[in-house]
């Protein structure tokens, strides 16, 4: 029975959501309580960590009565590693260029990184989606809206 | 009763049609008729993008323009679902059933025009529901003490998280996971930090441009990179002249659309059950009474006028628990909520008294913006249709940059752009596991106040956690929530797949939703 169980999605989502209640229950217990008519910080996060908890029971227990469908992945069957990637390392380089050389450079590689991410991107076409959108987007913060970032710096 | 509701219309008149309040509502509509055309964006990533540009101007200007967002947004996704049989858009899911064959027929444009009409009669009813409901529920909500806010909130999340699409267990989970991540920050009564793990920038609790971006936008950009495929502009060619109903179509949607608007009425006097679920019910009901079933999905034009109307209704109608009680429907007013707050207003039955300005004005603008839609809508058809040929793959990375500077702008600090790739990444593995992270919004929203009132319902009742069933109205509010859950569980055990919002739509085509 377990072998079919942890082929079910639902397994990994109940799982998930108990752990993190327990943590969450184990956690707010380093906090003051207090009573019920004087409650201290940890007793609200405390009932969440313990409903938190009950529901993710809950979902496990719908995974192991529910009979295997056939789509059952989590991942989705055309894993777009680097579509997730480009997308995810946009404001990454966002937050570094953006410290260390300002906001024009920090602009151009936040659109141009997640625009390779397509898969029929070109880097030319990347290229120029990337002057526009740093063009408009820098002359409407930085002139219009008026955002404190410099827009070219070296260092911090 | 009536007199006083047509004076304090007229003052919020006078409210949204000061030119800059006209300004705001017209870009908030534009912006939505955009994204609402465009494949692939969302009035939820909408709005959190330009939450961020709200900070600077007046908080009436700020949700004017955010509202309008998402009533434009609705506008646009008929577009959307007529020419493209793209279901987009969840609301406007139904719509592609019986508007696509219509639009294949030659009729498209004919359909878009019976959309506008119906939309608008929807809306209309819609706002004259808000007027009048909105006062009477004040009335009966300033008599509520900490406890029955206390149930109230409970209703609100139980239903917003249970009667939303997906799973109602994880819709529950997902809810908690909200209140908890509402509880990050210090304490609000002691100062003590919780859940900070010791980062300074935490200490004023996540914020909520950081959560809304993270799980609206990259989550949902990640979701939707390279599953988008070239839209087909075969029939997309749609002029002002095309819009123009028969005589007989517009004789068989009119009964249809009014249907449609009392459908969505009602739906939106529920909360968690959105314009999606309006849609979707009012659909099957149009085909349940009409004489001719076996047409539907042919190409009737009763089945565009009943949905469409049905939503706009809704829409509207989802602003009154919002505006009256504080308690919102869905993640888009819970957004909107938030806007508030971060203005500085307190929301709840108060509103109305001490913000005016704000309800009312919306209110107006609400009209306003509708008309400014139909005229957008009807002679500039054509630019509407060229911008869905805008292809997805430059839409996200131009989104990803106003995503970045947009939670950057917040409190100007790199830290929220940090948070806001950790929350994506998170939202992504909670949407592959199948969790729909609207409620986590909800949850957010509610959690800071729900705790207070909590707190604040034990301390005067002295510590008894049966105060909550011992006041009548707290009691009625509680065995609505133990109802709710017996009829999921009933639900459930009896027939435990055939939702009948799922029979309905067609489940050949897998097109990635945009949040609604």
């Amino acid at each position: 029975m377990f072998a079919t169980l942890v082929k079910k999605r639902d397994f990994y989502a109940g799982g998930l959501m108990t752990l993190f209640g327990a943590a969450v229950t184990l956690d707010s217990m380093t906090y003051t309580l207090g009573t019920l008519t004087h409650m201290g910080p940890g007793m609200f996060p405390l009932m969440l960590g313990c409903t938190l908890t009950f529901v993710g029971v809950l979902i496990l227990a719908t995974a192991v009565v529910s009979p295997l469908t056939d789509n059952e992945n989590i991942l989705p069957r055309k894993r777009e590693w680097r579509g997730w990637g480009c997308i995810l390392a946009g404001p990454i380089l966002f937050i570094i260029l953006g410290e260390y050389f300002g906001l024009v450079l920090a602009t151009f590689a936040c659109v141009f990184v997640p625009a390779l991410g397509d898969r029929t991107a070109t880097l030319k076409g990347s290229f120029y989606l990337a002057s526009g959108v740093t063009f408009f987007g820098v002359l409407l913060f930085v002139y219009v809206l008026k955002i404190p970032f410099p827009m070219f710096r070296l260092g911090h | 009763m009536f007199e006083t509701a047509l004076t304090d219309l007229w003052y919020g008149f006078g409210v949204a049609l000061e030119p800059h309040n006209i300004m705001w509502c017209f870009i908030g509509v534009f912006a939505g008729n955009m994204v609402g055309v465009l494949p692939g964006m969302g009035a939820l990533a909408t709005i959190s993008i330009l939450l961020p540009l709200t900070f600077g101007i007046k908080p009436v200007g700020a949700i004017l323009m955010l509202a309008g967002v998402f009533y434009g947004s609705q506008y646009g996704g008929a577009i959307c679902s007529i020419l493209l049989n793209l279901p987009c858009h969840p609301p406007h899911a139904v719509t592609c059933l019986d508007g696509f064959p219509l639009t294949k027929k030659g009729r498209g444009g004919a359909a878009l025009g019976i959309t506008v009409i119906s939309s608008f009669v929807g809306a209309s009813w819609g706002i004259t529901e808000m007027i009048f409901l909105a006062p009477i529920l004040v009335t009966v909500a300033l008599k509520f003490g900490p406890a029955e806010i206390c149930s109230l909130m409970l209703l609100g999340l139980l239903a917003g998280s249970t009667l939303a699409r997906g799973s109602p267990l994880k819709g529950v989970a997902m809810t908690v996971l909200g209140l908890l991540i509402g509880i990050v920050g210090s304490d609000i009564e002691t100062g003590t930090p919780r859940f900070t793990f010791g980062i300074p920038n935490l200490f004023d609790g996540v914020e909520i441009v950081a959560l809304a971006l993270g799980l609206f936008g990259i989550a949902e950009f990640m979701k939707s990179v390279n599953q988008l495929s070239e839209v087909d502009t075969k029939y997309t060619n749609v002029k002002f002249k095309d819009l123009r109903p028969t005589r007989e179509e517009f004789r068989r949607a009119v009964p249809a659309m009014f249907r449609g608007t009392i459908i969505g009425s009602l739906c939106a006097l529920i909360p968690g059950t959105g314009p999606t679920i309006a849609s979707f019910i009012s659909y099957a009901t149009e085909k349940k009474i009409s004489k001719t079933p076996e047409l539907f999905g042919t190409g009737m034009i009763e089945g565009v006028a009943c949905p469409e109307a049905s939503t706009h209704s809704s829409v509207q109608g989802d602003f009154i628990p919002t505006m009256s009680l504080g308690i919102p429907g869905d993640a888009v007013m819970a957004l909107i909520l938030g806007a508030l707050m971060i203005q500085g207003i307190v929301p709840g039955p108060q509103l109305i008294s001490e913000h005016p300005d704000i309800f009312w004005g919306l209110i107006a603008s609400f009209w306003i913006g509708n008309i400014i839609l139909v005229v957008l809508n009807v002679p500039m058809i054509g630019l509407w249709v060229k911008l869905l040929t805008i292809p997805y793959k430059f839409l996200y990375p131009s989104a990803m940059f106003f995503v970045a500077i947009g939670v950057y702008s917040t409190n100007n600090d790199m830290f929220q752009v940090g948070e806001t790739v950790l929350i994506g990444l998170i939202g992504y593995l909670l949407l592959l596991l199948d969790f729909h992270p609207a409620p986590v919004l909800l949850g957010f929203v509610l959690g800071p106040r729900f705790e207070e009132n909590f707190r604040r319902a034990m301390l005067i009742s002295r510590g008894d956690i049966l105060v909550f069933v011992k006041h009548p109205i707290s009691a009625v509010f509680i065995g609505l929530c133990v109802l709710l859950i017996v009829m999921q569980i009933y639900v459930r055990l009896r027939a435990p797949k055939a939702l009948p919002t799922e029979m309905v739509l067609p489940t050949d085509r897998k097109v990635p939703e945009a949040a609604e």
